[in-house]
Protein backbone atom coordinates (compact mmCIF):
# COMPACT_ATOMS: atom_id res chain seq x y z
CA UNK A 1 0.00 0.00 0.00
CA UNK A 2 2.43 2.34 1.15
CA UNK A 3 4.70 1.42 -1.81
CA UNK A 4 1.95 1.88 -4.39
CA UNK A 5 1.43 5.50 -2.57
CA UNK A 6 5.05 6.35 -3.51
CA UNK A 7 5.43 5.00 -6.97
CA UNK A 8 1.54 6.16 -7.99
CA UNK A 9 2.73 9.28 -10.54
CA UNK A 10 6.38 10.61 -10.08
CA UNK A 11 6.50 14.08 -8.83
CA UNK A 12 8.85 14.72 -12.12
CA UNK A 13 5.91 13.71 -14.77
CA UNK A 14 3.93 16.12 -13.41
CA UNK A 15 6.73 19.60 -12.55
CA UNK A 16 9.11 20.59 -15.01
CA UNK A 17 12.29 19.52 -13.12
CA UNK A 18 13.68 23.02 -12.36
CA UNK A 19 10.77 23.61 -9.85
CA UNK A 20 10.41 20.17 -8.85
CA UNK A 21 14.10 20.41 -7.44
CA UNK A 22 13.35 23.96 -6.09
CA UNK A 23 10.71 22.62 -3.99
CA UNK A 24 12.96 19.51 -3.24
CA UNK A 25 15.50 22.64 -2.00
CA UNK A 26 12.63 24.24 -0.07
CA UNK A 27 11.76 21.30 1.71
CA UNK A 28 15.64 20.28 2.47
CA UNK A 29 15.76 23.38 4.38
CA UNK A 30 12.70 23.15 6.07
CA UNK A 31 13.77 19.83 7.47
CA UNK A 32 17.12 21.65 8.39
CA UNK A 33 15.20 24.47 10.35
CA UNK A 34 13.55 21.80 11.97
CA UNK A 35 16.31 20.10 12.99
CA UNK A 36 18.00 23.42 14.01
CA UNK A 37 17.41 22.78 18.15
CA UNK A 38 14.12 24.93 18.61
CA UNK A 39 15.73 27.59 21.19
CA UNK A 40 13.83 29.58 18.83
CA UNK A 41 10.05 29.91 20.34
CA UNK A 42 7.22 27.84 19.06
CA UNK A 43 5.83 31.77 18.13
CA UNK A 44 9.18 32.10 15.74
CA UNK A 45 8.14 29.30 13.65
CA UNK A 46 5.61 30.21 10.99
CA UNK A 47 3.65 28.30 8.68
CA UNK A 48 5.07 27.74 4.90
CA UNK A 49 3.90 30.14 2.77
CA UNK A 50 1.80 29.38 -0.47
CA UNK A 51 3.53 26.65 -2.49
CA UNK A 52 6.06 25.70 -0.02
CA UNK A 53 6.35 21.91 0.76
CA UNK A 54 5.36 20.77 4.39
CA UNK A 55 8.61 19.55 6.08
CA UNK A 56 6.73 16.72 8.23
CA UNK A 57 3.70 14.80 6.19
CA UNK A 58 2.77 11.11 7.14
CA UNK A 59 1.38 9.47 4.94
CA UNK A 60 -2.09 7.65 5.85
CA UNK A 61 -1.47 3.72 4.86
CA UNK A 62 -5.81 3.84 4.32
CA UNK A 63 -4.80 5.96 0.84
CA UNK A 64 -7.12 4.75 -2.32
CA UNK A 65 -4.19 3.42 -4.78
CA UNK A 66 -5.93 4.57 -7.55
CA UNK A 67 -3.54 6.86 -10.38
CA UNK A 68 -3.10 9.98 -8.39
CA UNK A 69 -4.25 12.97 -10.89
CA UNK A 70 -1.63 15.69 -11.98
CA UNK A 71 -1.21 18.63 -10.11
CA UNK A 72 -1.24 20.23 -12.96
CA UNK A 73 -5.24 18.71 -13.27
CA UNK A 74 -5.92 19.54 -10.23
CA UNK A 75 -4.76 23.19 -9.63
CA UNK A 76 -6.32 24.32 -12.92
CA UNK A 77 -9.57 22.31 -13.30
CA UNK A 78 -11.45 23.91 -9.89
CA UNK A 79 -15.19 24.95 -9.06
CA UNK A 80 -14.88 27.87 -7.09
CA UNK A 81 -17.58 30.48 -8.00
CA UNK A 82 -15.88 33.38 -5.98
CA UNK A 83 -13.68 33.63 -8.66
CA UNK A 84 -15.64 33.14 -11.46
CA UNK A 85 -17.82 29.97 -12.87
CA UNK A 86 -15.28 28.59 -15.46
CA UNK A 87 -13.27 25.69 -14.61
CA UNK A 88 -10.37 27.58 -15.43
CA UNK A 89 -11.25 30.60 -14.00
CA UNK A 90 -10.01 30.18 -10.19
CA UNK A 91 -6.92 29.35 -11.47
CA UNK A 92 -6.46 32.71 -13.23
CA UNK A 93 -8.43 34.88 -10.41
CA UNK A 94 -7.64 33.42 -7.03
CA UNK A 95 -3.89 35.04 -6.88
CA UNK A 96 -5.78 38.12 -5.36
CA UNK A 97 -6.74 35.75 -2.14
CA UNK A 98 -4.91 37.18 0.90
CA UNK A 99 -4.43 33.51 2.90
CA UNK A 100 -2.02 35.34 5.64
CA UNK A 101 -3.48 36.46 7.99
CA UNK A 102 -5.65 33.78 8.43
CA UNK A 103 -8.55 33.73 11.45
CA UNK A 104 -11.46 31.06 12.28
CA UNK A 105 -14.29 32.50 14.17
CA UNK A 106 -15.45 29.75 15.81
CA UNK A 107 -19.64 29.75 17.02
CA UNK A 108 -22.55 28.29 18.50
CA UNK A 109 -22.71 24.97 20.20
CA UNK A 110 -19.34 24.58 21.66
CA UNK A 111 -17.22 25.38 24.92
CA UNK A 112 -14.86 27.11 23.33
CA UNK A 113 -15.68 29.44 20.99
CA UNK A 114 -14.47 32.91 19.69
CA UNK A 115 -11.29 33.70 16.78
CA UNK A 116 -8.70 31.62 16.36
CA UNK A 117 -5.70 32.24 13.92
CA UNK A 118 -4.49 29.94 10.94
CA UNK A 119 -1.80 29.01 13.72
CA UNK A 120 -3.97 27.86 16.39
CA UNK A 121 -6.13 25.93 13.89
CA UNK A 122 -3.05 23.90 12.29
CA UNK A 123 -0.40 23.92 14.40
CA UNK A 124 -1.55 21.43 16.93
CA UNK A 125 -2.20 18.96 14.55
CA UNK A 126 0.47 16.50 12.82
CA UNK A 127 0.18 16.49 8.71
CA UNK A 128 -0.83 13.19 6.84
CA UNK A 129 -1.22 12.60 3.72
CA UNK A 130 -4.57 11.46 2.24
CA UNK A 131 -5.22 10.21 -1.29
CA UNK A 132 -8.91 10.30 -1.50
CA UNK A 133 -11.26 9.70 -4.63
CA UNK A 134 -12.77 13.45 -5.38
CA UNK A 135 -16.48 13.04 -7.45
CA UNK A 136 -17.73 16.06 -8.29
CA UNK A 137 -21.88 16.24 -8.50
CA UNK A 138 -21.22 17.29 -12.75
CA UNK A 139 -19.83 13.40 -12.82
CA UNK A 140 -16.39 14.08 -13.03
CA UNK A 141 -13.63 12.68 -10.79
CA UNK A 142 -10.36 13.10 -9.83
CA UNK A 143 -8.01 11.43 -7.39
CA UNK A 144 -6.24 14.20 -4.68
CA UNK A 145 -3.08 13.44 -2.09
CA UNK A 146 -4.50 15.98 0.18
CA UNK A 147 -2.28 17.41 3.37
CA UNK A 148 -4.16 17.83 6.35
CA UNK A 149 -5.41 16.34 9.26
CA UNK A 150 -8.66 14.90 10.66
CA UNK A 151 -12.08 17.12 11.20
CA UNK A 152 -12.49 15.52 14.22
CA UNK A 153 -9.67 15.98 15.62
CA UNK A 154 -10.12 20.42 15.04
CA UNK A 155 -13.90 19.68 15.94
CA UNK A 156 -13.08 18.09 19.57
CA UNK A 157 -10.64 20.74 20.80
CA UNK A 158 -14.15 23.33 20.74
CA UNK A 159 -15.35 21.05 22.90
CA UNK A 160 -18.67 21.01 21.15
CA UNK A 161 -22.14 20.30 23.57
CA UNK A 162 -24.68 18.15 23.43
CA UNK A 163 -26.88 20.37 21.54
CA UNK A 164 -24.57 20.42 18.36
CA UNK A 165 -25.90 18.37 16.57
CA UNK A 166 -24.79 19.88 12.84
CA UNK A 167 -21.32 21.53 11.64
CA UNK A 168 -21.40 24.54 9.56
CA UNK A 169 -18.56 25.91 7.62
CA UNK A 170 -18.37 29.19 6.03
CA UNK A 171 -16.16 30.27 2.68
CA UNK A 172 -14.60 33.95 3.09
CA UNK A 173 -16.79 36.89 1.43
CA UNK A 174 -14.92 39.78 0.23
CA UNK A 175 -15.58 41.64 -2.66
CA UNK A 176 -12.15 43.10 -3.10
CA UNK A 177 -10.06 39.50 -3.38
CA UNK A 178 -12.92 37.39 -4.78
CA UNK A 179 -14.31 38.89 -8.13
CA UNK A 180 -16.55 36.09 -8.59
CA UNK A 181 -19.19 37.41 -5.43
CA UNK A 182 -20.04 40.47 -7.07
CA UNK A 183 -22.41 38.32 -9.09
CA UNK A 184 -24.93 36.83 -7.60
CA UNK A 185 -24.06 33.21 -8.86
CA UNK A 186 -25.19 31.76 -5.38
CA UNK A 187 -26.08 33.51 -2.05
CA UNK A 188 -22.75 34.57 -0.63
CA UNK A 189 -20.73 33.79 1.35
CA UNK A 190 -20.44 30.21 0.45
CA UNK A 191 -21.50 27.79 3.49
CA UNK A 192 -21.90 24.20 3.70
CA UNK A 193 -23.14 21.90 6.84
CA UNK A 194 -21.93 18.14 8.33
CA UNK A 195 -24.20 16.07 10.95
CA UNK A 196 -22.35 16.35 14.10
CA UNK A 197 -21.74 12.48 12.96
CA UNK A 198 -20.52 13.31 9.63
CA UNK A 199 -18.09 15.58 10.56
CA UNK A 200 -16.48 13.67 12.85
CA UNK A 201 -16.32 10.97 10.62
CA UNK A 202 -12.74 9.55 10.76
CA UNK A 203 -12.80 9.92 7.04
CA UNK A 204 -13.63 13.39 7.54
CA UNK A 205 -10.72 15.95 7.01
CA UNK A 206 -9.41 19.64 7.61
CA UNK A 207 -7.02 19.90 4.50
CA UNK A 208 -4.22 22.44 4.10
CA UNK A 209 -2.11 21.31 1.36
CA UNK A 210 -1.98 18.89 -1.58
CA UNK A 211 1.20 17.27 -3.80
CA UNK A 212 2.96 17.94 -0.42
CA UNK A 213 2.87 21.77 -0.47
CA UNK A 214 0.85 24.50 1.09
CA UNK A 215 -2.62 24.49 -0.99
CA UNK A 216 -3.23 26.98 -3.64
CA UNK A 217 -5.57 29.53 -3.60
CA UNK A 218 -7.49 28.21 -6.03
CA UNK A 219 -8.21 24.72 -4.13
CA UNK A 220 -9.26 26.58 -1.46
CA UNK A 221 -6.29 27.84 0.93
CA UNK A 222 -5.46 28.08 3.75
CA UNK A 223 -8.40 25.68 4.91
CA UNK A 224 -10.96 23.25 3.36
CA UNK A 225 -12.56 20.61 4.59
CA UNK A 226 -12.58 17.39 2.46
CA UNK A 227 -15.64 14.75 2.48
CA UNK A 228 -14.91 12.25 0.31
CA UNK A 229 -17.82 9.97 0.39
CA UNK A 230 -19.82 13.19 -0.37
CA UNK A 231 -19.78 15.76 -4.36
CA UNK A 232 -17.06 18.18 -4.19
CA UNK A 233 -19.37 21.15 -3.42
CA UNK A 234 -19.83 19.90 0.23
CA UNK A 235 -15.98 20.74 0.85
CA UNK A 236 -16.13 24.15 2.51
CA UNK A 237 -13.15 25.92 1.34
CA UNK A 238 -11.12 29.12 2.79
CA UNK A 239 -13.06 28.79 6.13
CA UNK A 240 -13.54 31.70 7.93
CA UNK A 241 -16.26 29.91 10.29
CA UNK A 242 -16.98 27.32 12.09
CA UNK A 243 -20.34 27.48 13.83
CA UNK A 244 -21.76 24.72 15.96
CA UNK A 245 -25.76 23.85 15.85
CA UNK A 246 -28.65 22.43 16.98
CA UNK A 247 -30.55 22.71 13.40
CA UNK A 248 -29.88 21.57 10.02
CA UNK A 249 -27.60 24.33 8.66
CA UNK A 250 -28.17 26.13 5.55
CA UNK A 251 -26.36 25.05 2.55
CA UNK A 252 -25.44 27.01 -0.39
CA UNK A 253 -26.08 24.82 -3.28
CA UNK A 254 -29.30 23.73 -1.55
CA UNK A 255 -30.76 27.36 -1.30
CA UNK A 256 -30.02 27.69 -5.16
CA UNK A 257 -31.68 24.61 -6.06
CA UNK A 258 -33.19 22.73 -3.52
CA UNK A 259 -35.04 19.97 -6.23
CA UNK A 260 -31.23 19.30 -6.89
CA UNK A 261 -29.17 19.50 -4.40
CA UNK A 262 -30.03 18.32 -1.24
CA UNK A 263 -28.60 18.60 2.25
CA UNK A 264 -26.47 14.96 2.42
CA UNK A 265 -25.16 15.17 -1.00
CA UNK A 266 -23.58 11.64 -0.94
CA UNK A 267 -22.01 9.82 -3.91
CA UNK A 268 -24.77 7.91 -4.76
CA UNK A 269 -24.56 5.98 -8.48
CA UNK A 270 -28.77 5.43 -8.26
CA UNK A 271 -30.09 8.81 -7.36
CA UNK A 272 -29.66 10.35 -10.69
CA UNK A 273 -29.17 14.42 -10.68
CA UNK A 274 -33.23 15.62 -11.79
CA UNK A 275 -31.33 16.45 -15.03
CA UNK A 276 -28.17 14.10 -15.95
CA UNK A 277 -27.19 10.30 -14.13
CA UNK A 278 -25.13 9.76 -11.22
CA UNK A 279 -24.19 6.07 -12.40
CA UNK A 280 -20.78 6.93 -14.11
CA UNK A 281 -17.92 8.97 -14.06
CA UNK A 282 -15.64 10.68 -16.18
CA UNK A 283 -12.02 10.41 -14.31
CA UNK A 284 -9.79 12.99 -15.53
CA UNK A 285 -6.49 12.47 -16.63
CA UNK A 286 -7.25 9.15 -18.91
CA UNK A 287 -7.03 10.78 -22.07
CA UNK A 288 -9.23 11.56 -24.50
CA UNK A 289 -10.30 7.91 -25.18
CA UNK A 290 -10.58 6.57 -21.63
CA UNK A 291 -14.09 4.99 -21.20
CA UNK A 292 -16.26 6.16 -18.13
CA UNK A 293 -16.02 4.16 -15.10
CA UNK A 294 -19.15 2.94 -13.07
CA UNK A 295 -19.49 5.51 -9.78
CA UNK A 296 -19.30 3.50 -6.54
CA UNK A 297 -21.82 3.67 -3.37
CA UNK A 298 -20.28 6.35 -1.01
CA UNK A 299 -17.44 6.98 -3.54
CA UNK A 300 -16.26 3.73 -2.68
CA UNK A 301 -16.26 4.46 1.19
CA UNK A 302 -19.34 2.47 1.71
CA UNK A 303 -17.65 0.25 3.91
CA UNK A 304 -16.74 3.28 6.29
CA UNK A 305 -19.62 5.75 6.55
CA UNK A 306 -23.07 3.41 5.19
CA UNK A 307 -23.46 3.30 8.76
CA UNK A 308 -23.93 6.83 9.12
CA UNK A 309 -27.43 6.87 7.62
CA UNK A 310 -28.63 3.48 8.48
CA UNK A 311 -32.73 3.99 8.52
CA UNK A 312 -32.11 6.94 6.22
CA UNK A 313 -34.28 6.73 2.45
CA UNK A 314 -31.11 8.25 0.77
CA UNK A 315 -33.39 8.38 -2.05
CA UNK A 316 -35.31 11.19 -0.43
CA UNK A 317 -32.31 13.12 1.19
CA UNK A 318 -30.50 13.07 -1.73
CA UNK B 1 -20.74 44.08 -53.54
CA UNK B 2 -18.88 42.48 -56.33
CA UNK B 3 -17.84 39.19 -57.46
CA UNK B 4 -14.32 39.36 -55.52
CA UNK B 5 -15.68 40.88 -52.30
CA UNK B 6 -18.19 37.91 -52.11
CA UNK B 7 -14.67 35.40 -52.46
CA UNK B 8 -12.84 37.64 -49.95
CA UNK B 9 -16.03 37.09 -47.53
CA UNK B 10 -16.39 33.66 -47.85
CA UNK B 11 -12.62 32.71 -47.53
CA UNK B 12 -12.60 34.30 -44.28
CA UNK B 13 -15.79 32.82 -42.81
CA UNK B 14 -13.90 29.63 -44.07
CA UNK B 15 -11.39 30.58 -42.14
CA UNK B 16 -13.33 31.87 -39.06
CA UNK B 17 -15.63 28.71 -39.21
CA UNK B 18 -12.26 26.13 -39.12
CA UNK B 19 -10.56 28.20 -36.34
CA UNK B 20 -11.98 26.37 -33.49
CA UNK B 21 -11.58 22.82 -35.34
CA UNK B 22 -8.12 23.70 -35.53
CA UNK B 23 -7.41 24.76 -32.29
CA UNK B 24 -8.92 22.11 -31.08
CA UNK B 25 -6.94 19.92 -33.01
CA UNK B 26 -4.15 21.21 -32.35
CA UNK B 27 -4.97 20.94 -28.11
CA UNK B 28 -5.77 17.73 -28.55
CA UNK B 29 -2.19 17.20 -29.76
CA UNK B 30 -0.66 19.03 -26.80
CA UNK B 31 0.01 22.37 -28.71
CA UNK B 32 -1.84 25.76 -27.56
CA UNK B 33 -2.04 24.79 -23.97
CA UNK B 34 -3.71 21.35 -24.30
CA UNK B 35 -7.46 20.17 -23.72
CA UNK B 36 -6.94 21.01 -20.02
CA UNK B 37 -8.35 18.63 -17.71
CA UNK B 38 -11.74 17.94 -18.93
CA UNK B 39 -10.58 17.06 -22.97
CA UNK B 40 -14.23 15.90 -23.63
CA UNK B 41 -15.79 18.43 -21.63
CA UNK B 42 -13.39 20.69 -23.50
CA UNK B 43 -14.75 19.75 -27.20
CA UNK B 44 -18.28 19.37 -26.41
CA UNK B 45 -17.95 22.90 -24.64
CA UNK B 46 -16.34 24.63 -27.53
CA UNK B 47 -18.15 22.85 -30.79
CA UNK B 48 -21.77 23.61 -28.74
CA UNK B 49 -20.44 27.10 -28.42
CA UNK B 50 -19.67 27.23 -31.80
CA UNK B 51 -22.23 25.81 -33.09
CA UNK B 52 -24.81 28.17 -31.07
CA UNK B 53 -22.82 31.35 -31.86
CA UNK B 54 -22.73 30.52 -35.40
CA UNK B 55 -26.95 29.72 -35.73
CA UNK B 56 -27.34 33.18 -33.96
CA UNK B 57 -25.40 34.68 -36.95
CA UNK B 58 -27.08 33.05 -39.29
CA UNK B 59 -30.57 34.63 -37.75
CA UNK B 60 -28.19 37.81 -37.79
CA UNK B 61 -27.83 37.88 -41.62
CA UNK B 62 -31.44 38.99 -42.04
CA UNK B 63 -32.04 42.26 -39.98
CA UNK B 64 -28.61 43.29 -41.12
CA UNK B 65 -29.56 42.71 -44.78
CA UNK B 66 -32.61 44.76 -44.19
CA UNK B 67 -31.08 47.47 -42.16
CA UNK B 68 -28.24 47.80 -44.61
CA UNK B 69 -30.00 47.22 -47.36
CA UNK B 70 -26.90 45.16 -48.55
CA UNK B 71 -29.05 42.34 -50.21
CA UNK B 72 -26.32 40.36 -51.20
CA UNK B 73 -25.59 39.43 -47.30
CA UNK B 74 -27.49 36.69 -48.05
CA UNK B 75 -25.40 34.43 -49.67
CA UNK B 76 -23.43 34.19 -46.47
CA UNK B 77 -26.03 32.46 -44.83
CA UNK B 78 -26.18 28.91 -46.05
CA UNK B 79 -22.35 28.50 -45.33
CA UNK B 80 -22.94 29.81 -42.05
CA UNK B 81 -25.62 27.31 -41.43
CA UNK B 82 -23.86 24.77 -42.73
CA UNK B 83 -20.84 25.44 -40.60
CA UNK B 84 -23.07 25.55 -37.39
CA UNK B 85 -24.73 22.09 -38.31
CA UNK B 86 -21.33 20.68 -38.80
CA UNK B 87 -20.24 21.92 -34.98
CA UNK B 88 -23.85 20.41 -33.92
CA UNK B 89 -22.60 17.03 -35.61
CA UNK B 90 -18.83 17.51 -34.24
CA UNK B 91 -20.49 18.09 -30.37
CA UNK B 92 -23.56 15.30 -30.40
CA UNK B 93 -20.22 12.54 -32.13
CA UNK B 94 -18.01 13.44 -29.52
CA UNK B 95 -20.85 13.02 -26.61
CA UNK B 96 -22.07 9.60 -28.19
CA UNK B 97 -18.49 8.16 -29.26
CA UNK B 98 -15.97 9.79 -26.35
CA UNK B 99 -18.38 10.72 -23.57
CA UNK B 100 -20.63 7.71 -23.76
CA UNK B 101 -18.18 5.36 -25.22
CA UNK B 102 -20.09 4.05 -27.99
CA UNK B 103 -16.47 4.00 -29.52
CA UNK B 104 -15.49 1.31 -27.11
CA UNK B 105 -16.87 -1.75 -27.77
CA UNK B 106 -14.82 -1.44 -31.69
CA UNK B 107 -11.84 -0.64 -29.31
CA UNK B 108 -11.44 -2.25 -26.19
CA UNK B 109 -13.81 -5.29 -26.37
CA UNK B 110 -17.43 -5.27 -25.02
CA UNK B 111 -18.05 -3.60 -21.36
CA UNK B 112 -17.54 -5.56 -18.65
CA UNK B 113 -20.80 -4.37 -16.36
CA UNK B 114 -23.70 -2.16 -16.66
CA UNK B 115 -25.01 -0.14 -19.40
CA UNK B 116 -23.97 -0.27 -22.72
CA UNK B 117 -22.91 2.97 -23.87
CA UNK B 118 -25.84 3.04 -26.22
CA UNK B 119 -28.47 2.18 -24.44
CA UNK B 120 -27.03 5.15 -22.21
CA UNK B 121 -27.37 7.41 -25.15
CA UNK B 122 -31.43 6.37 -25.94
CA UNK B 123 -31.55 6.57 -22.20
CA UNK B 124 -30.13 9.89 -22.42
CA UNK B 125 -32.17 10.94 -25.11
CA UNK B 126 -35.36 9.93 -23.50
CA UNK B 127 -35.15 10.73 -20.10
CA UNK B 128 -32.86 13.53 -19.75
CA UNK B 129 -34.77 17.01 -21.03
CA UNK B 130 -31.78 19.07 -22.19
CA UNK B 131 -30.60 15.42 -23.92
CA UNK B 132 -34.05 15.19 -25.51
CA UNK B 133 -33.34 19.39 -26.39
CA UNK B 134 -30.37 19.08 -27.59
CA UNK B 135 -31.05 15.80 -29.71
CA UNK B 136 -34.22 17.21 -31.51
CA UNK B 137 -32.53 20.07 -32.22
CA UNK B 138 -29.81 17.67 -34.52
CA UNK B 139 -32.58 16.07 -36.06
CA UNK B 140 -34.38 19.23 -36.93
CA UNK B 141 -31.30 20.60 -38.57
CA UNK B 142 -30.99 17.80 -40.84
CA UNK B 143 -33.33 18.46 -43.70
CA UNK B 144 -32.24 22.32 -43.41
CA UNK B 145 -28.76 21.21 -44.19
CA UNK B 146 -30.31 18.58 -46.70
CA UNK B 147 -32.20 21.15 -48.36
CA UNK B 148 -30.09 23.79 -48.44
CA UNK B 149 -28.88 23.73 -51.87
CA UNK B 150 -29.72 26.08 -54.17
CA UNK B 151 -31.34 23.29 -56.65
CA UNK B 152 -33.56 22.59 -53.21
CA UNK B 153 -33.74 25.85 -53.08
CA UNK B 154 -35.50 25.74 -56.92
CA UNK B 155 -37.32 22.47 -56.18
CA UNK B 156 -39.50 23.78 -53.11
CA UNK B 157 -40.01 27.36 -53.68
CA UNK B 158 -41.99 28.87 -51.07
CA UNK B 159 -41.97 26.12 -49.14
CA UNK B 160 -38.30 26.63 -49.00
CA UNK B 161 -38.59 29.71 -46.81
CA UNK B 162 -41.58 27.82 -44.52
CA UNK B 163 -39.05 25.02 -43.84
CA UNK B 164 -36.11 27.00 -43.10
CA UNK B 165 -38.27 28.85 -40.34
CA UNK B 166 -37.44 26.03 -38.29
CA UNK B 167 -34.23 27.35 -37.57
CA UNK B 168 -36.18 29.57 -34.90
CA UNK B 169 -37.37 26.42 -33.59
CA UNK B 170 -33.69 25.10 -33.47
CA UNK B 171 -31.94 27.89 -32.10
CA UNK B 172 -34.55 27.87 -29.38
CA UNK B 173 -33.81 24.65 -28.43
CA UNK B 174 -30.03 25.11 -28.26
CA UNK B 175 -30.48 27.89 -25.68
CA UNK B 176 -32.46 25.77 -24.16
CA UNK B 177 -30.36 23.01 -24.18
CA UNK B 178 -27.49 25.21 -22.93
CA UNK B 179 -29.86 26.83 -20.14
CA UNK B 180 -30.09 23.09 -18.76
CA UNK B 181 -27.07 21.70 -19.23
CA UNK B 182 -25.02 24.10 -16.55
CA UNK B 183 -25.14 23.09 -12.65
CA UNK B 184 -27.82 25.82 -12.08
CA UNK B 185 -29.75 28.50 -13.08
CA UNK B 186 -27.46 30.93 -11.00
CA UNK B 187 -24.97 30.20 -13.88
CA UNK B 188 -25.37 33.32 -16.11
CA UNK B 189 -23.14 31.53 -18.54
CA UNK B 190 -26.05 30.88 -21.20
CA UNK B 191 -27.68 34.36 -20.81
CA UNK B 192 -25.91 36.38 -23.47
CA UNK B 193 -27.08 33.97 -25.95
CA UNK B 194 -30.57 34.25 -24.48
CA UNK B 195 -30.65 37.51 -24.96
CA UNK B 196 -29.36 37.50 -28.48
CA UNK B 197 -31.86 34.89 -29.42
CA UNK B 198 -34.87 37.22 -28.00
CA UNK B 199 -33.68 40.41 -29.30
CA UNK B 200 -33.12 38.42 -32.65
CA UNK B 201 -36.88 36.87 -32.32
CA UNK B 202 -37.68 40.56 -31.04
CA UNK B 203 -36.66 42.05 -34.62
CA UNK B 204 -38.44 39.70 -36.75
CA UNK B 205 -42.24 39.93 -34.78
CA UNK B 206 -41.85 43.79 -34.68
CA UNK B 207 -40.68 43.64 -38.85
CA UNK B 208 -43.81 40.97 -39.21
CA UNK B 209 -46.09 42.98 -37.02
CA UNK B 210 -45.03 46.38 -39.45
CA UNK B 211 -45.47 44.61 -42.52
CA UNK B 212 -48.34 42.03 -41.99
CA UNK B 213 -50.94 44.97 -43.61
CA UNK B 214 -48.69 43.97 -46.90
CA UNK B 215 -49.70 40.35 -48.35
CA UNK B 216 -45.99 40.33 -49.22
CA UNK B 217 -43.60 41.56 -47.55
CA UNK B 218 -41.18 43.25 -49.31
CA UNK B 219 -37.60 41.64 -47.82
CA UNK B 220 -39.32 38.68 -48.66
CA UNK B 221 -39.49 38.81 -51.65
CA UNK B 222 -35.78 39.22 -51.86
CA UNK B 223 -34.73 36.29 -50.52
CA UNK B 224 -36.61 33.64 -52.27
CA UNK B 225 -35.30 31.71 -54.84
CA UNK B 226 -35.12 33.10 -58.50
CA UNK B 227 -37.62 30.53 -59.51
CA UNK B 228 -40.01 31.32 -56.66
CA UNK B 229 -40.03 34.86 -57.41
CA UNK B 230 -40.89 33.62 -61.02
CA UNK B 231 -44.09 31.69 -60.22
CA UNK B 232 -44.60 34.58 -57.90
CA UNK B 233 -44.66 37.46 -60.41
CA UNK B 234 -46.80 34.90 -63.13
Amino acid sequence: MRKKLDTGIKPSEITPEGAYLNRRTVLTAAVAAGLVPSIMTCEAATLPASGDMFADVKKWPDSTTDKVNSFQDITTYNNYYEFGTGKSDPAANAHTLKTSPWSVQVSGEAGKTGTFTLEDIIKPHSLEERIYRHRCVEAWSMVIPWVGFPLADLLKRFEPTSNAKYVQFVTLNDRTQMPGVRQPYLEWPYREGLTIAEAMHPLAFMAVGLYGKVLPNQNGAPLRTVIPWKYGFKCCKSIVRIHFTDRQPQTSWNMAAPQEYGFYSNVNPEVDHPRWSQASERRLGGGLFAARIPTQMFNGYAEQVASLYTGLDLRKNY
Amino acid sequence: MTQRTVVIVKVLIWAGCLAPLALLVAQAFGYAGGLGANDVETILNVCGKTALNLLLLTLCVTPIRRSTGINKLVVFRRLLGLFGFFYVCVHFLTYALLDLGLLYPLLYGPTAVGTTPGEQLLADIAKRPFITVGFTALLLLIPLAITSTRAMQRRLGRNWTKLHRLVYVVALLGVVHYWWQVKSNTDAQPLPYAVLLAVLLGVRLHHWLVHSKAAVPPSYQRVEPPQAREKASH
